[in-house]
Parts: structure tokens; C-alpha cells; sequence
């Protein structure tokens, strides 16, 4: 295969990547735009949402595609079932302090790792996609499901887009995030907005990991990596910004198929860290700006 | 007045917030020794100026002149080393160290040594005792009342041994006795050190200062002695005219 | 109580819980004897953290690094060019100090969650490090200093610090240093200065205090104690892993701190013995509990994190101190 080719094949890969990396960053993004909290569990929340998926599809007979779609609809309501339980017990009694939540956020994580690691266990399982159909191209033979990914994951972004900037709920967020202490003397319900973001976000996560683990499987650590690209692209794109998220998450995406492809995945991810670092260093106000005391 | 060289000087001194001028073009100086006093309205941009002079903030244009050295580009901490001290509007003293404690900080730092505890202890009883706190010195400065809480946060300022105390509005929250014990204690800081009071309580003003400076939407408006300003037209209109009862 | 007596009361405190360590060498049974000298060294990595954590109210969530600084520039050079245990320790301090110093130089300009994350963040590129170089290192898997190095001769002594006592003792006296390193640096005009930025830093600072450089410096001897720490495990334990520079290793310490009690000197000692024997105790009784279950520590991790930083932020001996004996450092 020559290079174009090869480059192609980067950058779809990279492409599915992105899509994911997307719908995962959003989540955070959006519970640190509007709670101004940062969430160390999201990566777990993504985890949960692949090993229920797992779970949902293994009881599901019949077609791939049966178990597939009700692990899509039933996984990321019970992810956000699980992130509501977290908020109320744990994050509106910390009173959303940013570091006391980091802190307690680092608790869940184990605390979620450890259940799926008793309930699930240490083994990697895949769900079966719910078709398999190739895409031929001049080249090479391309999975359509992974193509889907890329279709499915914009949709939902565009759905999101639509549901903050064009719908109540959306503006409800909005003047949340802009002031909460004003929100609530105009009779928001503040703490309903949180708890309703905070399952939001880690729904996103979830869904995210339903597309992702017919392609790569279902894992108790598989939390991790998310968690840390996530962070990247919410510093990268800007904090709250979709827009910005999302083509933050297309750039670490594709740059991340694409190094990966042609250099050592360690020594990209080394650099990458390295520069995220470094724009939180020196330019710490565009990024994380008034979440710093 | 001419003749002595200012300690303090600011030339066409200028801060803008976005579109807003909070300090716009000031010329200023004080004499050594003096007691000047900044008025204004609301927003005339009094605590913009100080904290521009004391370091907190930068200034957009112009330039300050600190016992003939430009300290415009000096970092806050130096300013403070400089001999410039600063007292906080709203009163910033450090809740769970002791009054001892409190003062201690700024005494460690004029001390030469710094490691003589005995000196250090002598610095921060003289500092206290002569705000009349000798007695908390080891009560947390949170449980203290408010009124001492000022009087710590002036004592600190004071332990900083100072060429120029910057006091920002210091009366605000004070019982009238308090008032008049405070505007005592600051005639006695003045016999050796130049300060710059930010008040708006006119009594407070008219008993202690020998200059006024009259600040409002960022521009000088007024400037001379108390009898001079009271009897300003301009002054009256922008600002007493509104006060006065 | 005056301050003197204050300051007699401290020290002989001090001086009491070293002795008490002094005396269990010989009354403890070998299994508890080689915990208690680990439980040390991690102390001293607690101790290090505690400095800037409780002290000046930096929550670093990357100090892993520092640790794994001394404990591969001790091992490296032992390893791969055969040096004694005194090079080896000097070299591990000497990385961690210019580790802390270029990180402290970068992260102190960053503050809050930001902080949190940009120390994550260089912490991460260090244990990736680890792997990149995996020739020299063995990620993972680790390396193996050999009983021969881990010697230190000097003045005509020959000690052998693979043996249980005199590495149990080798351990006590790093603790006791950095013990009373600690104590000494808290109860200084610096440790005042050091309490002062994490109540207020602007006021600090309008005291004219140069907060950055007494931050950097706070920064460079928490990292350097954590390096210290980090040598002393490799040189007495003789492994060097991958896994002291991830994530977990820069929680633990951070566990440790907020059990014991942030801002107290014999917090992360406390913190650091109750945790290990609560990760190691829990273990037996789940697996006698629940044959057959997938257990490991991290659930016992994180709930102590969420149980203390929901229900006791001040830890053991903060809330002591908080109620009952005010003079605690």
C-alpha cells in the first residue's frame, strides 16, 4: 500500500477516533462549564458504559443488532443513573468545592474500577456490531460500522448543539453556568440543573463507549486513556465551547491515528501530554481560567 | 510646599478595565510626612490609583516615582520592601494564625537577622501594644471582633515599619469610639511615616488630613488643604453637594 | 503555656514517637518488622507531599514523579554502572531536586484545579518516560539492584542494608531526619511564611513577601524529601518499577496526608501505617469473606478518599488538634 492510501486509512481511523474522543470530552466539558467541577471519574463513567453494554448485549438473543441497540438505549441510562447517585451523595455535600470534588472524584474512580473489576472482572469481552458490512475502496476494504461511528457520533453532536443553544433546557444551562447565584434568584433550580448536567455528561461517555466496544473491547481499565485525551481536548478547545471541543477532539483524534500510525505511540503520547502542559502553563486564562483560585 | 522633593509621584498615571478609564491621567504627589487624604464618589477609581501605587495592579500608561527611584515596573512584594504598605479595604488579615502570628509576618520581614526570636517577639508586642492588642496576641485573628480585626490589619501594616501607609478606607465598619481611637492612633503613625487614607467618613478626613485629594471618575478633580476643598464649588457639586446633610 | 514550653513539649513528642520506632526493631515479629521499615520510607514520601499539600496548599496530583526521580536516579546508575548505595542515593536526591525545581518553575504559574492538572500532567510524561526508555528501565517488569550494590561502606563500616535490621534502622534514621527537617522548617520563620500563602496569598504578598520563590522554594524540598524517599525504596528494597511513577503513586501519598492529618507533622507517618495495614489486612479478610471474588485495593482506596473528604477533611490528627490539644505542629 502506498502512502496516500496509507494516510487515508490514518485518518479514518483517526477519524473514529475523534468521534468518540467528541461525545467523551463533551461530557466533561459541559460538567465543567456549567458546575465548574472537574470530573476524574469520567473516564470510569465510560468504562461502566461498555461493560454494561457487554452485559446488555450477553442477555440479549437473537440478532447482533437487537443486542446492540438495547445496550445503546439501556447503558447510558443507567450510567447516568449511576453519576446522578454520585452527585447527590457525594458532590452536592462537598458543595461543589473544585478541589475537595477532584479529590472525591479520584475515589470514585477506584470505587468504580473496583465494581466492575468484582462484578465484571479482569477480562477484555467484545460485543458483536450489529452488522458487518465492508466498504470497498479503490485501496483497501474499510469496515462500514466504524464509518457509522463517525455518522452516529455527529449526530449526536449536532442533537447536543441543538439542545444548548435552541431549546429551554439549553438556556436554563447557559444562565447556570454564566452565574448561579443569579440563576437561582430568577428561580432556577440550580442544584436540578447540576444534577441534571452531571448525569448528562456522563451519559455522553457512556454512549460514546457503546459505539466504541464493537470495535475495541470492554475492559475495567479501559477508563483511563479516555479520561486523560478527554482533559486534552477540553484544554486544548476551550472550556464550554462545543465548538471548540469539538475540533479540539478532531485534531487530537486525527493527530493521534495519524502518529500513531507512523511514530511510537509512546513518544507521541509523551509529546502530546508535554504541549497540553505547556498551554496550561502559559496560557492558563483562555483554558482553565476562572476555575483557578 | 514646593521646595521639599515628593516621596511619591505619579505622572500621567492611566488604567483602563476594557473600555472603562478607572484612572485617567493623574498627576500626583505627596510631600514626606504629610497625611493626604483620597476622596471620591463611588467608583471615582480611589482603591484603582492606590492599588496601582502599591503593586497590586499594573498600570495601562504613566509612570510612579517612589523616593525618587520609578517603580512603575517593580513587582508588588519589592514595593512593600521599598517601604510602601498597604492596608486592605475589605480587612484581610490571616484568620487561623494568632494576632501573634499575624503581626510576626511582616516584623520577620524588616528584621535583618531574622532569626533572633527575641527581637522578633520585642517587633510584634511593640506592634501590638501600640494598637492596643497587646493582650490578644494569642488569639486566632478570626475570633477576634471586627474592630480589632482592622486594628490587627493596621498593625501589621505598621509592623512593616513603612515610608508610606496606604490605608483604604479603614473607619468602614468602626463604632464612633472606635473612630476616634483610630483617628488617634493615626496621627501617631504619622509623625514618622507618610500616609495616603482612602476615606470617605468627612469627619475622619477633615481631622486627620493635611491635603485632600478630590479623585472622581478617574481624574483629579480637586486638590488642597481641607478648608480649600470644603470650600470648592466643583467639589461640592460633584460630591459633598450629595453627601452633605 | 508559654512558647518555650510549647517548644520542649514538641520536640520531646518528636523525639518519643523516633524512640518508640527505635524500640519496636526489637519486639516486632519479622512480618511487621519489614512493613513497619517500608511504612517508613513512605512516610518520608507522605512527609514530602504533606510540606507542600498541608502547608502551603498546593494539591499536586503528580508527586509520583518525584519519587520515581529518586528512585531511578538511585537505581539507574547502580544498575547499569554498578555504583554503591551512597552514589546512588546522592544521584536520586540530586534528580529529584532538579526535577522539583524545573516542574516547580513551570506548574507555580498555574494555580487551583489548573495546578491539579498540569502536575498530573508532567507526572504522566515521567512514567511514560519510563516506558520510552524501556531498554534501560524495563518498564513494567522493573529491575532488580543486586544484593552486592546495596551496600554502604565508609569511615572502615561495611553495612549490608539488605539485612532486616540494619536496613529497618537505615530507614528510622531518614525518617528521623526528614522528621525533624519538618518540625524545624514548620515551627521557622519560613514555615510561617509557607502557612501564610495557602491562608492568603495577595496579602502575603502585600507584605512583601515574594510568594513565587517561596512557593518554588517550598516545591523544591517537598520534591527533593519525595526523591529522598524514592532512593531510599530502591536502595533498601532493591526493585525499581514503572509502576511508583503512575497515577496511583501520586494519589497515595495524597491518601495518606488526608488520613493522617494535612498540616500536621506526624499525620503522614499515622496516615501511611493505618492505610497500609487497612489495604493489607482488608485484602485477607475479603478473599476469606468473598472466596472466589475479584478483590483488590482500590476500592478500599477510594472510599477512604471519598469517606475523608466527605466526612473528615481534617484527618486523625487534625481533628485532634482542632478539639482537644491545640499545641499539635
Amino acid at each position: 500500500m502506498g502512502f496516500g492510501p496509507h494516510l487515508l486509512l490514518a485518518t479514518l481511523e483517526g477519524l473514529v477516533t475523534s468521534a468518540v474522543l467528541a461525545l467523551t470530552a463533551l461530557g466533561l466539558s459541559l460538567v465543567f462549564g456549567v458546575m465548574r467541577v472537574v470530573n476524574v471519574a469520567h473516564g470510569e463513567f465510560y468504562m461502566l458504559g461498555a461493560v454494561v453494554a457487554w452485559w446488555i448485549a450477553s442477555l440479549v438473543t437473537g440478532h447482533p443488532a437487537l443486542g446492540f441497540l438495547a445496550a445503546l438505549v439501556v447503558s447510558p441510562l443507567i450510567v447516568g443513573a449511576m453519576a446522578l447517585v454520585c452527585e447527590r451523595l457525594v458532590l452536592r455535600k462537598l458543595a461543589y468545592n473544585p478541589e475537595s470534588t477532584i479529590v472525591a472524584t479520584i475515589g470514585i474512580l477506584y470505587i468504580i474500577q473496583q465494581l466492575a473489576l468484582t462484578f465484571y472482572g479482569a477480562d477484555a469481552r467484545p460485543v458483536p456490531p450489529p452488522f458487518n458490512v465492508r466498504v470497498q475502496l479503490p485501496w483497501f476494504g474499510y469496515s462500514g460500522y466504524k464509518l457509522s461511528v463517525i455518522a452516529a457520533s455527529a449526530a449526536l453532536l449536532l442533537a447536543t448543539w441543538f439542545v444548548l443553544t435552541r431549546t429551554r433546557i439549553g438556556l436554563v444551562m447557559r444562565a447556570t453556568q454564566y452565574d448561579g447565584e443569579t440563576a437561582r434568584a430568577f428561580g432556577i433550580p440550580v442544584e436540578t440543573v447540576y444534577a441534571g448536567v452531571f448525569a448528562l455528561g456522563a451519559m455522553l461517555a457512556a454512549i460514546a463507549a457503546v459505539l466504541i466496544v464493537p470495535i475495541s473491547q470492554a475492559h475495567y481499565l479501559m477508563g483511563r486513556d479516555p479520561l486523560l485525551l478527554s482533559f486534552i481536548v477540553v484544554i486544548i478547545g476551550g472550556l464550554g465551547s462545543l465548538r471548540g471541543t469539538v475540533l479540539a477532539a478532531v485534531l487530537i483524534g486525527l493527530a493521534d491515528g495519524i502518529i500513531s500510525v507512523f511514530f511510537s505511540p509512546t513518544l507521541a503520547k509523551i509529546i502530546a501530554t508535554l504541549l497540553v502542559a505547556m498551554v496550561l502553563v502559559f496560557r492558563p486564562q483562555g483554558l482553565f481560567g476562572t476555575a483557578a483560585r | 510646599m514646593a521646595a521639599v522633593t515628593p516621596l511619591l509621584t505619579t505622572t500621567d498615571l492611566c488604567k483602563a478595565f476594557g473600555g472603562l478609564r478607572a484612572v485617567d491621567h493623574v498627576d500626583f504627589s505627596v510631600a514626606p510626612g504629610e497625611v493626604r487624604a483620597v476622596i471620591g464618589p463611588n467608583g471615582a477609581g480611589k482603591t484603582t490609583f492606590v492599588s496601582l501605587v502599591c503593586g497590586r495592579i499594573a498600570p495601562t500608561s504613566g509612570t510612579i516615582v517612589f523616593d525618587g527611584r520609578d517603580i512603575t515596573a517593580m513587582p508588588a512584594h519589592e514595593r512593600v520592601r521599598a517601604g510602601i504598605a498597604y492596608t486592605f479595604q475589605i480587612t484581610s488579615v490571616f484568620p487561623n494564625l494568632t494576632a501573634f502570628d499575624n503581626v510576626a509576618l511582616p516584623v520577620q520581614r524588616t528584621l535583618a537577622d531574622g532569626r533572633g526570636s527575641g527581637r522578633l517577639r520585642d517587633g510584634v508586642m511593640a506592634a501590638l501594644s501600640r494598637t492596643g492588642l497587646a493582650a490578644r496576641a494569642g488569639t486566632p485573628a478570626g475570633a477576634l471582633s471586627y474592630g480589632h480585626q482592622r486594628l490587627l490589619e493596621v498593625a501589621m501594616g505598621l509592623a512593616l515599619k513603612p515610608r508610606l501607609l496606604i490605608l483604604d478606607e479603614p473607619t468602614q465598619g468602626l463604632s464612633d469610639g472606635e473612630i476616634d481611637s483610630f483617628v488617634g492612633l493615626v496621627r501617631e503613625i504619622a509623625r514618622d511615616a507618610t500616609v495616603l487614607l482612602i476615606e470617605h467618613n468627612m469627619p475622619v478626613v477633615m481631622a486627620l488630613a493635611d491635603r485632600i485629594t478630590v479623585l472622581d471618575a478617574g481624574k483629579v478633580l480637586a486638590e488642597g488643604t481641607p478648608d480649600e476643598i470644603r470650600a470648592n464649588a466643583q467639589v461640592q457639586a460633584a460630591y459633598l453637594g450629595t453627601e452633605a446633610a | 503555656m508559654t512558647r518555650e514550653e510549647t517548644s520542649i513539649r514538641t520536640w520531646l513528642l518528636h523525639a518519643l514517637v523516633v524512640a518508640a520506632l527505635f524500640a519496636l526493631n526489637f519486639v516486632l515479629p519479622d512480618y511487621h518488622h519489614g512493613v513497619l521499615a517500608r511504612v517508613m520510607v513512605l512516610a518520608v514520601f507522605a512527609m514530602g507531599y504533606n510540606l507542600l499539600f498541608g502547608y502551603v496548599g498546593l494539591l499536586s496530583l503528580g508527586h509520583a514523579m518525584f519519587f520515581a526521580a529518586g528512585l531511578y536516579g538511585a537505581g539507574l546508575p547502580m544498575v547499569h554502572l554498578g555504583w554503591g548505595a551512597g552514589a546512588g542515593f546522592a544521584t536520586g536526591l540530586a534528580a529529584g531536586l532538579a526535577l522539583s525545581l524545573a516542574i516547580g518553575f513551570l506548574a507555580l504559574r498555574t494555580t487551583g484545579v489548573a495546578f491539579m492538572i498540569v502536575t498530573m500532567m508532567f507526572s504522566q510524561v515521567v512514567y511514560l518516560l519510563t516506558f520510552y526508555f524501556g531498554s534501560w528501565t524495563r518498564g513494567d517488569e522493573g529491575l532488580v539492584i543486586q544484593q552486592a550494590e546495596r551496600r554502604l561502606s565508609f569511615a572502615g563500616f561495611d553495612l549490608d542494608l539488605t539485612s532486616p535490621a540494619t536496613r529497618y534502622m537505615a530507614a528510622l534514621i531518614l525518617f528521623a531526619v526528614v522528621l525533624a527537617l519538618t518540625l524545624a522548617i514548620v515551627r521557622s520563620s519560613f514555615g510561617r511564611v509557607l502557612v501564610a500563602i495557602r491562608e492568603n496569598e495577595e496579602r502575603t504578598r502585600m507584605l512583601g513577601f515574594d510568594v513565587f520563590a517561596g512557593k518554588l522554594a517550598a516545591t523544591v524540598v517537598s520534591g527533593t524529601i519525595c526523591a529522598a524517599a524514592g532512593a531510599a525504596y530502591a536502595i533498601l528494597f532493591g526493585y525499581v518499577g514503572a509502576s511508583f511513577a503512575s497515577v496511583q503513586y501520586s494519589i497515595l501519598p495524597l491518601l495518606w496526608v488526608l488520613l493522617g492529618g494535612a498540616a500536621t507533622t506526624l499525620g503522614p507517618l499515622l496516615g501511611t501505617l493505618l492505610m497500609y495495614y487497612l489495604i493489607d489486612g482488608s485484602g485477607d479478610l475479603l478473599k476469606a469473606w468473598l472466596p472466589g471474588w475479584n478483590v483488590s485495593h482500590l476500592g478500599i482506596v477510594g472510599l477512604a478518599l471519598v469517606v475523608l473528604v466527605l466526612f473528615f477533611p481534617r484527618g486523625i490528627l487534625g481533628t485532634i488538634r482542632g478539639r482537644w490539644v491545640r499545641w499539635l505542629p
